[in-house]
């Protein structure tokens, strides 16, 4: 850590430009938010976010992100861990592509898993023969979304995944630890404060997720529609209002997960 | 093969522990990859060049598609400098001195991330839209900012404020200070401070962040879409223009754009990996020392 130090310029400089730049782009115009919504009584809120189509728009992408989270913490698990401990042919390939969700615009993303599990694509096809559906169902939105957070999981694991000591678990073998008994008292309670980062980060993502979900959700009001298209439908009709009651819902869900994430990070840097 | 190399392939073999476990997870892993990473980019690829190589170049060369490229890169072009700037200022603020309330302002800086960028699009259109607070005045002064160009860079701005900034804080604060507080008791200035010592120590991890910042720019969608006005050719980005050809069921022609869109993201996993490697490489060198 860097102590006060009187030697190097430019802490106002710095700091001040920080504060401005970020007030003017991020603070004030969620301020806005905050500021548009005080527009609406208590009852005019709580009548707009309790709305049926609100509410079960609400459960989907929540749902839908969780569900994606879940599916992330168990395939990114298993990723980080084989790209850490071991060293297979095509390790390199797969290191370099785990990121290829963050770097792929999401509207790309978006129109490539429609085709691959439509009815009549490559994968779709077999769940059309054994008579339901991917795409254009929660379980496509789901996929959508765990594609778009895979890297969250395996990115915050590897660090600490190869920071953990072999000889740790060296030791915990000769002395007659089984398998299950390693990972449950020498890997789990190491490796949990990271993978909740991953997970919280990846649902957080899901839950405000858009491009990637439009193009496989099929869109139906009440059944496939997720909550931010929910805001661009009421934008679209001019309803103002409504589109800023959403809003302030999704932000506060927001910054209680971003709280939960912060202090898990804390205990992390802390060891 | 001498002793030596059989004690240590004796080693690895306990060290790696049963070996039908290790190849099982190995191909679970080769599957997942091949199911959520490889296969989503094989059809953009195969789909793009259904009916050949010249319906392919006729849709990324068409009018409209090359106008929703310009505006990609006047949006990239403008965005990523701007936060480049903010996030070297933002780290050096927060790594190089201790203040109060240091630690919110880091969560500050990556507000952004948490927030739908369906949001970050509405809250432009609130304060700059008809009839958003400065909506009036914008109108009298003829000036229009939502449903055109300069939506769309606040929109991208927004969303990739953090990039930079977010690589390089830890960079910089395991740097420490003692170098740059060095070259200022040998007289340095603090420009030349900033240029001749810190800027080639965080010179990767600047690229590093430059790279995704750009891969965010280019790519976003929700954001943009809130605040565009989707008027072909005008206010249209790449990511928009592949969504306008698919809702037409203009398939081939969507994933033809989208393809050039993937061409770019791989470019960009490629520079990471390249920055990654020169970052990690300091790294080592730094604890050989």
């Amino acid at each position: 850590m860097s102590r006060p130090s009187p030697v190097i310029p430019g802490f106002g400089l710095t700091l001040g430009y920080t504060l401005v730049y970020l007030s003017l782009l991020v603070l004030i115009p969620l301020g806005a938010l905050f500021i548009k919504s005080t527009e609406l009584t208590w009852e005019q809120f709580v009548a707009i976010v309790s709305a049926p189509r609100v509410l079960a728009a609400l459960k989907l992408s929540f749902g839908a992100a969780l569900a994606a989270a879940l599916l992330n913490g168990v395939i990114g698990t298993l990723l980080a861990w084989v790209l850490v401990r071991y060293r297979f042919p095509g390790r390199k390939v797969i290191e370099a592509m785990i990121d290829l969700p963050f770097a792929l615009p999401t509207a790309v993303a978006g129109i490539a898993l429609t085709a691959l599990y439509a009815p009549n694509g490559p994968i779709g096809q077999f769940a059309t023969e054994l008579g339901f559906k991917i795409a254009y169902s929660p379980l496509g939105i789901a996929l959508a979304l765990t594609f778009v957070t895979l890297p969250f999981v395996v990115r915050t694991l590897q660090p600490v995944l190869a920071d953990i000591p072999r000889e740790v678990e060296e030791a915990a073998t000769c002395l007659g630890a089984r398998p299950w008994q390693i990972a449950r008292h020498v890997l789990l309670p190491a490796l949990l404060p990271a993978w909740l980062t991953g997970f919280a980060l990846a649902f957080a993502r899901g839950v405000g997720e858009y491009g990637s979900v439009i193009f496989i959700a099929g869109n139906m009001p009440g059944k496939t529609e997720i909550l931010p298209l929910l805001i661009m439908v009421k934008l679209d009709q001019y309803d103002y209002a409504g589109a800023t009651a959403i809003g302030v819902l999704m932000l506060v869900v927001s910054f209680v997960l971003l709280l939960v994430i912060n202090l898990l990070q804390r205990r992390i840097a802390r060891g | 093969m001498n002793t030596a190399t059989l004690a240590a392939a004796g080693v690895s073999r306990t060290r790696r522990g049963a070996p039908w476990g290790r190849r099982l997870l190995i191909l679970a892993a080769w599957l997942v990859f091949v199911l959520f990473l490889l296969l989503p980019l094989l059809i953009v690829i195969n789909e793009a060049l259904k009916q050949g190589f010249g319906t392919f170049f006729a849709a990324i060369l068409e009018p409209d598609a090359v106008a929703a490229l310009k505006l990609t890169l006047i949006a990239v072009g403008i965005s990523v400098p701007l936060n480049l700037v903010f996030g070297v200022a933002a780290a050096w603020c927060v790594s190089k001195y201790e203040f109060r309330g240091k630690s919110i302002l880091v969560t500050l800086i990556d507000l952004p991330f948490s927030v739908s960028p369906v949001i970050a699009g509405l809250i432009y259109v609130l304060l700059f839209g008809a009839q958003g607070w400065f909506g009036p005045w914008l109108m009298d002064r003829d000036i229009q900012i939502v449903f055109a160009v300069p939506g769309i860079v606040l929109a991208t701005l927004f969303v990739t404020v953090p990039f930079v900034a977010r690589e390089l804080i830890p960079l910089m604060q395991e740097q420490g200070t003692q170098e740059e507080e060095a070259a200022r008791l040998l007289g340095a200035s603090g420009w030349q401070m900033f240029w001749h010592v810190t800027l080639p120590n965080i010179r990767w991890g600047l690229i590093y962040g430059v790279v995704l910042c750009t891969a965010r720019a280019m790519g976003e969608f929700g954001a943009v879409s809130v605040v565009s006005g989707h008027i072909r050719g005008l206010t249209n980005t790449l990511p928009l223009h592949v969504e306008i050809l698919y809702n037409e069921y203009n398939h081939v022609a969507a994933f033809s754009v989208a393809s050039l869109l993937l061409a770019l993201a791989l470019l960009i996993l490629l520079l990471k990996q390249w920055s990654e490697a020169r970052i990690n490489r300091l790294k080592a060198a730094a604890a050989q020392e």
